[in-house]
């Protein structure tokens, strides 16, 4: 049996465009000390340490979890790495939760960085994850890979660029609220219309920027929180879900899943509803950190997350739902991943900001009342997703 | 705090500017490519299409691959695919993303061939991309289209490309 595990812990730098005061190793160290402090306990009192990191090369370093042992106070305790590409971050709290939950550990730390900008040259990267003789000569990325999906999902359901945009209107208007967020002038659907096209139907203002931050959390046992004198989030539930590296096979009639959809992200989030008790979302689910780095990627996660029927989650975003102050769930009150994106960190500030929410600690962007919470990530060629269901009690979820 | 006699404690150093070291990674690999890719590339010289066959869920992976990636069978038979299909998504491309070397606008698609049970990478070419929705009311899902080869094939994907079908 599985012990309980609580969030003791949180604390992110003001992410920006680029830091020159730091080395990288630096920049981790200064992350992981915010949720040391943020718990109330020192780097001695850790236990064993998980390090999110994302590919190599966007930070130029051959597996740069050797430069960063001491960094994240690991030396003499056991240290793994993390890599799910963006969905990294999660995935590494995940794993401090079951080092917790397995009885092995009482306190966990998770704490990494990103520095995506210092390269010109992390779409080039991020396509050398496809395969060698059929897919690298073309210019797949992340950011032609979500194209192809926002033109497929767009096809299927009749979405415009203008229910697009009308994703990064409400998320900027969110990371206006969050003095750590990457991205936060407020925008307008007729702003976000007259950036350049990058990939059909794609606009500069339908991506995430290349942000450079470092955070932190830690986890800890039940017995462990209870002599902290603070409140806590607890972990409710966990969900996976991997697919195919091959987007050729989530298409045509033969399809288990569709590129235009998130369905096996659809099966993380159901995974992690069901340890938490999670029957239906829109009244259970008070806020969602949602990763999704593009406009259109948040329009078919609400759906993955049943907190919108399929195809139907750009109407009720046109309607206001799902904003600060609107009845119903709150979806990315941070700003989202589309307003700051740290790679490596992404998916831990998720569940972070949501940690926030449920303790209460979100400040201007809190989410009144807030108790329950959902985050999730997504990584890889749209290929590894992840989905943890946090709440403030250990109380059936109502 | 008290320093041991030896540590002299100075002003720090004055930093007028960031300071940075550069640097250009200049990676060499050679990938084998192995038996089944290297038999789908083979046949493109010959201008021919060839999937393989999935013995456990009967449908044909296209490109040819070894093993299926919903079953984890290994695939047997050579199948051959047609040269006709639809797009199954697209993306136009205005953006020239540095080291990929491809000169914009350009229209990255899925096309899903006739005969084959999975869609395959390619270029559709010959539509006119100044404006973009005069292209994408040409170009849609389920659009027909046709494989067209270059007169000199190499034994690479981008031997072929498409073009909407007539």
């Amino acid at each position: 049996m599985m012990r309980n595990v609580a969030i003791a812990g949180f604390g992110q730098s003001n992410f920006v465009k680029s830091r020159t005061d730091v080395t990288f190793p630096e920049l981790v160290r200064e992350g992981a000390t915010l949720a040391l402090a943020d718990a109330g306990i020192t780097s001695s009192d850790i236990q064993a340490v998980v390090f999110p990191l994302a590919p190599d090369a966007l930070i130029g370093v051959g597996n740069g979890e050797r430069w960063c042992v001491e960094a994240v106070g690991a030396q003499g305790k056991p240290f793994m790495r993390i890599n799910t590409g963006g969905a990294t971050g999660l995935t590494a709290v995940q794993a401090a939760y079951m080092h917790v939950a397995s009885g092995l550990f009482d306190v966990v730390l998770v704490a990494g960085a990103d520095r995506v900008s210092e390269s010109k040259s992390a779409q080039s990267i991020l396509n050398k994850m496809w395969d060698t003789g059929y897919e690298r000569l073309y210019p797949l990325n992340t950011i032609t890979m979500l194209a192809l999906s926002a033109q497929r999902y767009n096809d299927k359901y009749g979405a415009t660029e203008e229910d697009m945009a009308r994703v990064t209107v409400k998320n900027r208007a969110h990371a206006s609220l969050n003095p750590h967020a990457h991205l936060r002038a407020p925008i307008t659907v007729d702003d976000v219309m007259a950036t350049r096209m990058i990939s059909w139907p794609l606009k500069l203002a339908d991506l995430c920027p290349s942000s450079t931050g470092a955070a932190s959390m830690v986890l800890v046992s039940e017995e462990y929180a209870k002599r902290l004198d603070r409140p806590v989030a607890w972990v409710r539930g966990i969900g996976q879900c991997a697919e195919t590296i091959w987007m050729g096979d989530r298409v045509g009639p033969k399809a288990l899943q569709d590129h235009g959809d998130a369905e096996s992200l659809a099966t993380a989030i159901e995974r992690s509803y069901v340890q938490a008790g999670i029957t239906d979302p829109r009244e259970q689910i008070d806020v969602a950190e949602i990763y999704a780095p593009f406009s259109s990627t948040e329009l078919h996660v609400i759906e993955a997350a049943r907190l919108a029927p399929l195809g139907e989650s750009f109407a009720r975003i046109a309607e206001g739902e799902f904003s600060l102050g609107s009845p119903g769930t709150i979806i990315n009150p941070s700003g989202g991943t589309l307003c700051t994106n740290p790679i490596a960190v992404t998916g831990l500030v998720r569940a972070g900001e949501v940690f926030l929410q449920v303790t209460g600690c979100a400040e201007a962007r809190q989410v009144a009342g807030a108790s329950v919470g959902l985050a999730t990530a997504i990584g890889g060629d749209h290929q590894f997703y992840a989905s943890m269901v946090l709440a403030n009690h250990l109380e059936e979820i109502s | 705090m008290s320093h041991s006699t030896t540590t002299r404690i100075v002003p720090a150093p004055i930093i007028t500017e960031p300071v940075f070291f550069e640097q250009t990674w200049d990676l060499e690999y050679r990938h084998a490519l192995g038996e089944t890719v290297g038999g789908f590339l083979q046949a493109l010289r010959e201008r021919k299409l060839l999937g393989r066959v999935c013995p456990s869920c009967d449908r044909v992976l296209f490109p040819a691959r070894s093993f299926c990636d919903r079953c984890h069978t290994a695939t047997g038979d050579w199948a051959i695919v047609g040269n006709t299909g639809v797009i199954e998504m697209f993306t136009i491309v205005y953006e020239r993303f540095p080291g990929m070397l491809v000169d914009a606008p350009y229209v990255l698609c899925y096309a899903l061939l006739e005969g084959a049970d999975t869609a395959v990478a390619g270029y559709l070419r010959g539509v006119d991309l100044t404006d973009i929705a005069a292209a994408t009311k040409q170009i849609y899902t389920g659009v027909p289209i046709r494989v067209v080869f270059t007169d000199n094939p190499q034994g690479k994907v981008t031997d072929f490309w498409f073009e909407l079908a007539e």
